[in-house]
C-alpha cells in the first residue's frame, strides 16, 4: 500500500515539476543557510574551548615591583595549581622585544627612551589544562603586586557575541524563509490536489478511505521537504570535507582543530532531515485540509 | 434496503429541497426517480450515498444510518452501492480496463483484480475495448464503462443520476438494457431520469418528486411531464 502512495506520490511531483522544483528549491535554500549557520555554531564551541586555551595569560605587574619581589611573585605563581609554566619578562626584555618589533627602520623613534622605560615587568603563563585558563587568571590577578592580567578571554568573548549575532541573523532569516517554503510547498500541493480533483471525486465515490487519498499528496509534500534536504546537506558536507582537507583540519587563523567531518556530518544530516520533513508534512498539511474536504 | 422516515434537507442558501420524504426501496427493486428540475431529485439521489447530510429524518441504506454515519465510515457505505452519473466521470488518461480496475485499487483490494475487471467489462459487452482510452469510445461505450466500474465491486445498489441524459435515444436503450440485466441478477436500481420514452416504455415502479415531496409512488408507473 505505501508503495502506491510512494510511486503517486512522485507522479504528481514529476506532473507539475516547475512547482516542485520552485518548492524543493526554498527549502533547499533555506536548509542551506539552516546548515552553514549549524556548522559554524557547532564549531564556535570547538574554538571557545581552544583558542581560549592557547592564548598566554599576561600578568603585568605593578610599576613599584622591585625585581627580587618579581621573582617571589614567579615563584609564587608557579606553586599554585594548575599551572603549566611561566616565563618571567623584565621591563628591559620587553622594551628589546618592542625594539625588535618595531624594527631598525623606526628606530629612532624610541630614541633614548630605554633610560626612562615605563614597560611593566610581565610574566606570561601557561595553564595545564586549557580550559582552566580564565580561572587560573582570576587567581593569579588576586596575587600582591600584580597589576592587571589578561587571560585572551576577551578576545574570545568578543569572536563568540560576533559568531551569536552572527548566528541570530541568521536564524531570523531560516525562521521567514521556513515559513515561505512552507506557503510554496502548500501552493505546490494546492496544485496537485485541483489538477487531481477528477481522480479525487471518483476515489471518494468508489468508497476510497480518506486517508488513501489523502496519502499520495502527503507522500509528495514530505518528498519535497526531503529532497529539499539532501541537496543543501550534499552541498554542505561537500563543502565542509573540501575545506577540512584544505586546511588539514585547523582553522587558520585561530589555530584550533575542526570538528571532523563525520561527527558534523550526522547532527547536520539529523536537523536538517527533520526540518525539512516537518516543513513538507506541515505545507502538505495545511492544504491537504483546506482543499481536499474528504 | 434504502428506507426514508419523514426526511427534510435544507441548504445554507435557504433552499429547502426536500420537506418530509418517507420511501421504502426493497431488494432487486427497479425505481425511477422523476420530476421537474429543481424539485429535489437530485438530492433524493445525493442523500443515498451520502454525498449529502439530511437535515431531519431517518435514512438507511444497506444498514447503514446515513445521518448518524461517522464520516470514516462513509467509505464502507460507497463500497456497498454502485453510482453512475450523466457526464460518466472516466479517468482521461485511463484505459477502459484501468478506469474500472481504479475503483477496486484504491480500495485496497488486492486479489483477483484481473478477473474481477474482465467480468465486468464482459457484463457490458466491451472486453474487446479494454485497452482503449475513454476518448477514442462513443458516449454510449463510456457510460458502459462506467456501468462496469459500478459492478466490479458487486454492490447491492446501484444508483444512477440521469444515466442517459447524454446520449442519443438509441445508445439510451442499450444502456437500459445493461441496467436490466443488473436488476435481473437481484441488484437494486434506482434511476434519476428525464427520459419520458424509456419510463413509459419499460415499465417499472416511478417514484416522483414535486416542490420536496413525493406526489406519485406507482408501481409499473408513467412519466407524465412533458419536458
Amino acid at each position: 500500500m505505501m508503495g502506491r502512495h510512494l510511486r503517486e506520490g512522485v507522479k504528481n511531483l514529476i506532473r507539475n515539476s516547475w512547482m516542485s522544483v520552485a518548492s524543493v528549491g526554498a527549502v533547499a535554500i533555506t536548509l542551506l543557510i539552516l546548515g552553514a549557520a549549524l556548522l559554524i555554531a557547532f564549531n564556535a564551541q570547538q574554538m571557545s574551548q581552544y583558542v581560549a586555551g592557547q592564548l598566554q595569560v599576561n600578568v603585568y605587574l605593578k610599576q613599584q615591583v622591585t625585581k627580587a619581589q618579581a621573582q617571589q611573585i614567579v615563584g609564587e605563581v608557579q606553586n599554585m595549581p594548575g599551572i603549566r609554566s611561566v616565563q618571567y619578562v623584565s621591563k628591559e626584555e620587553g622594551f628589546k622585544q618592542l625594539e625588535q618589533m618595531i624594527g631598525t627602520q623606526y628606530h629612532d623613534v624610541l630614541g633614548g627612551l630605554s633610560q626612562a622605560n615605563t614597560l611593566p615587568d610581565k610574566l606570561i603563563v601557561k595553564a595545564a589544562n586549557p580550559q582552566d585558563t580564565v580561572t587560573v587568571a582570576k587567581e593569579i590577578q588576586a596575587v600582591p603586586g600584580v597589576d592587571k592580567v589578561d587571560s585572551g578571554q576577551q578576545v574570545v568573548n568578543r569572536l563568540l557575541a560576533f559568531l551569536s549575532v552572527l548566528r541570530n541573523i541568521g536564524l531570523a532569516f531560516v525562521l521567514g524563509l521556513l515559513v515561505t517554503a512552507m506557503f510554496l510547498i502548500s501552493n505546490t500541493i494546492k496544485i496537485t490536489i485541483f489538477s487531481r480533483r477528477r481522480e479525487i471525486e471518483i476515489m471518494k465515490l468508489v468508497g476510497a478511505t480518506n486517508w488513501f487519498i489523502r496519502w499520495p499528496f502527503l507522500t509528495e509534500a514530505m518528498l519535497i521537504g526531503f529532497i529539499g534536504a539532501a541537496i543543501p546537506f550534499a552541498i554542505l558536507t561537500l563543502g565542509y570535507r573540501s575545506l577540512y582537507v584544505h586546511v588539514g583540519g585547523v582553522f587558520p587563523i585561530l589555530t584550533f582543530p575542526l570538528l571532523p567531518v563525520s561527527a558534523v556530518a550526522i547532527k547536520l544530516f539529523g536537523v536538517m532531515l527533520l526540518i525539512g520533513l516537518f516543513v513538507g508534512i506541515w505545507g502538505g498539511i495545511m492544504s491537504i485540509r483546506k482543499f481536499l474536504r474528504v | 434496503m434504502i428506507e426514508m422516515q419523514n426526511v427534510w434537507k435544507n441548504y445554507p442558501n435557504g433552499t429547502i429541497a426536500l420537506q418530509g420524504i418517507s420511501v421504502h426501496i426493497g431488494k432487486s427493486d427497479f425505481v425511477y426517480v422523476v420530476g421537474p428540475s429543481g424539485a429535489g431529485k437530485s438530492t433524493f439521489i445525493k442523500l443515498m450515498y451520502r454525498e449529502e447530510n439530511p437535515t431531519k429524518g431517518e435514512i438507511f441504506v444497506n444498514g447503514f444510518n446515513i445521518g448518524r454515519l461517522k464520516p470514516r465510515k462513509v467509505p464502507l457505505l460507497r463500497r456497498s452501492l454502485g453510482v453512475v452519473f450523466q457526464d460518466f466521470k472516466l479517468l482521461p488518461r485511463l484505459t477502459a480496463y484501468e478506469n474500472v480496475a481504479f475503483a477496486l485499487e484504491v480500495i485496497g483490494a488486492q486479489r483477483q483484480i484481473k478477473r474481477r475487471v474482465r467480468e465486468a467489462l464482459d457484463w457490458v459487452g466491451l472486453v474487446d475495448k479494454a485497452d482503449v482510452l475513454p476518448e477514442h469510445l462513443s458516449g454510449g461505450e463510456q457510460q458502459r464503462i462506467a456501468i462496469a466500474r459500478a459492478l466490479v465491486n458487486n454492490p447491492t445498489v446501484i444508483i444512477a443520476d440521469e444515466p442517459t441524459g447524454n446520449l442519443d435515444p438509441e445508445t439510451s436503450w442499450g444502456i437500459m438494457k445493461v441496467f436490466q440485466r443488473i436488476n435481473d441478477r437481484g441488484t437494486t436500481v434506482v434511476m434519476a431520469t428525464h427520459n419520458k420514452d424509456i419510463v413509459n416504455t419499460l415499465r417499472k415502479r416511478v417514484i416522483a418528486i414535486e416542490n420536496g415531496r413525493i406526489a406519485r409512488d406507482e408501481a409499473k408507473g408513467t412519466y407524465e411531464y412533458e419536458d
